[in-house]
């Protein structure tokens, strides 16, 4: 298991590492100079210069890299060019919408494809399982953006039950925090949970077969009961991964769906910084998500061999 | 029984959109870039039978050329993803254990752990929005999605006995790679390749809908998607239609793609996946 572990972790600091390094060098490559996007068309080559110098854009390339990363590890993301404020602060704001927003939304893909899953597998071939499997056809192929368009025209112009957009704080009250994420959180959650419930169904299906389920069964059990005790945990494997992918889709994703509720989380932070060239917030921001990523396929990856003690033998 | 209904429906829906963009080349039924304010904003009518937009245009027409610009760019990007990931895979399978070998399965990891979506929007944001480059960015995340299954596929041929057979017969491994084992692999690749035609053209849309995809006046139907949302509450028709040619495209095409693996493999065909 340490040894499991420890390959696991040493690969896992080669991906931060390269990651880092594609992040720094596309973000180098962006053409338009910050210091003299932010002074303007009209500014004197010198103030530009000097406004260079005091952001630290004139020192090297890989001196600013070292910098950057140094600075990350820290806990300091660097300061925004355009605000002036620091980007950890920046961050911390944003993370508190985005963050709750793929949590709950992972949540629900969860607690929607489990259940449909496994009733799905265990009357494979029956009419369920074909309205089922119908309609999770028709969830993978909805764009999430689109089903969130729909959701506000009909959720809040015309039934009024929500409000079509933006997130009225954590000040507010929770109930009224959690009230602005609900759509976007239910339209981020629907393709995810056909996928989920798809990958659940077939992962049961397989193991359906098996000779240790036919065993269970001689010795007594009942249908349900050698499902929930012998396939459920031979069908963990794929859904696992699948739900450790799916958080990079939701991270993603909500970047997409911030925009179409207006919601001021990080996705909307990039779209600003991009169009601010304000450099620094979009390394940053990025490199948080890739971070984020990253470290959660490496606890899957960790998961699958509590899972699964086979495994750990292997690696 | 099944298995025909999946390949005849998904193919009937992805040809009706396949063919509309065709057709759209030769002939649309009004002009796109033509304005006609005082038409705008019409619900379908028989001169227009999905309607017009903001500015007038022909909703059908726009919807038409949009299919042009989804499925060439999620054909292209699926396009680059073969054509680099499937000799990238067979490379790493002929030379198992070696540092290539290595190096692309790392490889392969790495471009995986990057979350796709944001990684595009980095790239357009970077290289500028364009058509061009959002198929760069799509085409990117589909290399490896290729080179995995190419590898992890060609691996088991390379220990069956008619590849012994060429090996003994003194062909290299080269030759064996490219006259044995990807004939065989090519079902699955087909079917593989209908899945990530289809996710490339989600991607594509999601793209243009954030203002990264093609630019104006290219229709595109993400984009459509986002002019239509400030005229949701005004004009909702207009999101219904390129929010539907979307989704039919995507569901044909996965259809088709579990149709064509019924067929391939008919082992699965008793209700697996």
């Amino acid at each position: 298991m340490a040894h499991y572990v420890l390959t696991r972790l040493l690969s896992l600091a080669i991906s931060l590492i390269v990651a880092s390094i594609v992040i720094f060098a596309l973000i180098e490559i962006i053409p338009g100079d910050p210091a003299a996007f932010m002074l303007g068309i009209n500014a004197q080559e010198d103030t530009v210069a000097a406004l260079r110098s005091e952001l630290g854009l004139d020192a090297s390339p890989v001196a600013r890299y070292f910098e950057w990363v140094g600075g990350m590890v820290t806990g300091d993301f660097g300061t925004s060019y355009t605000y002036r404020t620091p980007v950890t602060e920046m961050i911390g704001e944003r993370l508190w919408i985005s963050l709750p927003l793929a949590l709950i939304a992972l949540a629900l893909s969860t607690l929607i494809a489990f259940p449909v899953g496994i009733l799905a597998a265990s009357r494979r071939g029956s009419m369920t399982d074909t309205v089922i499997m119908g309609f999770t056809q028709l969830g993978v192929a909805i764009p999430n953006f689109w089903f969130a368009m729909l959701m506000v025209l009909v959720f809040a112009i015309n039934l009024r039950w929500f409000s079509a957009g933006g997130f009225p704080g954590w000040d507010e009250g929770l109930v009224a925090g959690l009230k602005a994420l609900t759509l976007p959180a239910v339209s981020l959650a629907l393709p995810q949970a056909s996928i989920l419930a798809r990958v659940m169904r077939s992962a049961l299906v397989d193991t359906l077969d098996e000779d240790f389920m036919r065993t269970a069964r001689a010795k007594g059990l009942t249908r349900g009961q050698a499902i929930k005790r012998h396939a459920l945990r031979n069908a963990m494997i794929p859904v696992l991964t699948i739900i450790g992918l799916q958080f990079s889709f939701l991270l993603a994703g909500a970047i997409i769906i911030e925009n179409v509720f207006f919601l001021p989380g990080l996705g909307r932070l990039i779209f600003q910084a991009i169009s601010q060239r304000d450099l620094i917030v979009v390394e940053s921001v990025v490199m948080l998500l890739v971070f984020a990523v990253i470290v959660v396929n490496f606890a899957v990856d960790i998961a699958y061999a509590i899972v699964d003690p086979r495994l750990r033998r292997q690696a | 029984m099944s298995t025909y209904r999946n390949l005849v429906f998904g193919g009937l829906l992805s040809g009706v959109f396949i063919c509309a963009a065709l057709i759209s080349f030769l002939w649309v039924p009004y002009d796109i870039e033509a304005l006609n304010i005082a038409e705008r904003m019409r619900t379908p009518t028989a001169a227009h039978p999905l309607g017009t937009d903001h500015f007038g245009r022909d909703i059908l027409s726009m919807v038409m050329i949009g299919a042009r610009t989804s499925i060439a760019v999620a054909l292209v990007a699926v396009g680059i993803g073969m054509g680099l990931g499937v000799p990238l895979g067979l490379a790493a399978a002929a030379n198992k254990g070696s540092i290539l070998d290595e190096l692309i399965g790392r490889g392969n990891d790495l471009v995986f752990a990057f979350p796709s979506l944001l990684i595009a929007i980095l790239i357009t944001a970077t290289f500028g929005p364009s058509a061009v480059n959002a198929i760069i960015a799509i085409g990117i995340f589909n290399i490896p999605v290729f080179a995995r299954l190419t590898r992890g596929s060609a691996l088991s041929l390379w220990k069956r006995e008619f590849i012994m057979a060429a090996r003994v017969s003194g062909k290299n491994s080269l030759r064996i790679s490219v006259e044995h084992i990807l004939p065989n692999l090519a079902n699955l690749l087909i079917v593989q390749g209908t899945i990530q035609f289809s996710l490339a053209i989600l991607a594509e849309a999601a793209l243009s809908y954030v203002g990264l995809g093609a630019q104006p006046p290219t229709p595109s139907w993400g984009r459509m998607l986002a002019d239509s949302q400030t005229m949701i509450s005004l004009a909702p028709h207009l999101a219904l239609a390129p929010g539907l040619a979307i989704v039919f495209t995507v569901l044909g095409l996965n259809l088709l793609g579990d149709g064509l693996r019924d067929i391939f493999d008919p082992r699965l065909r008793r209700g697996r996946s």
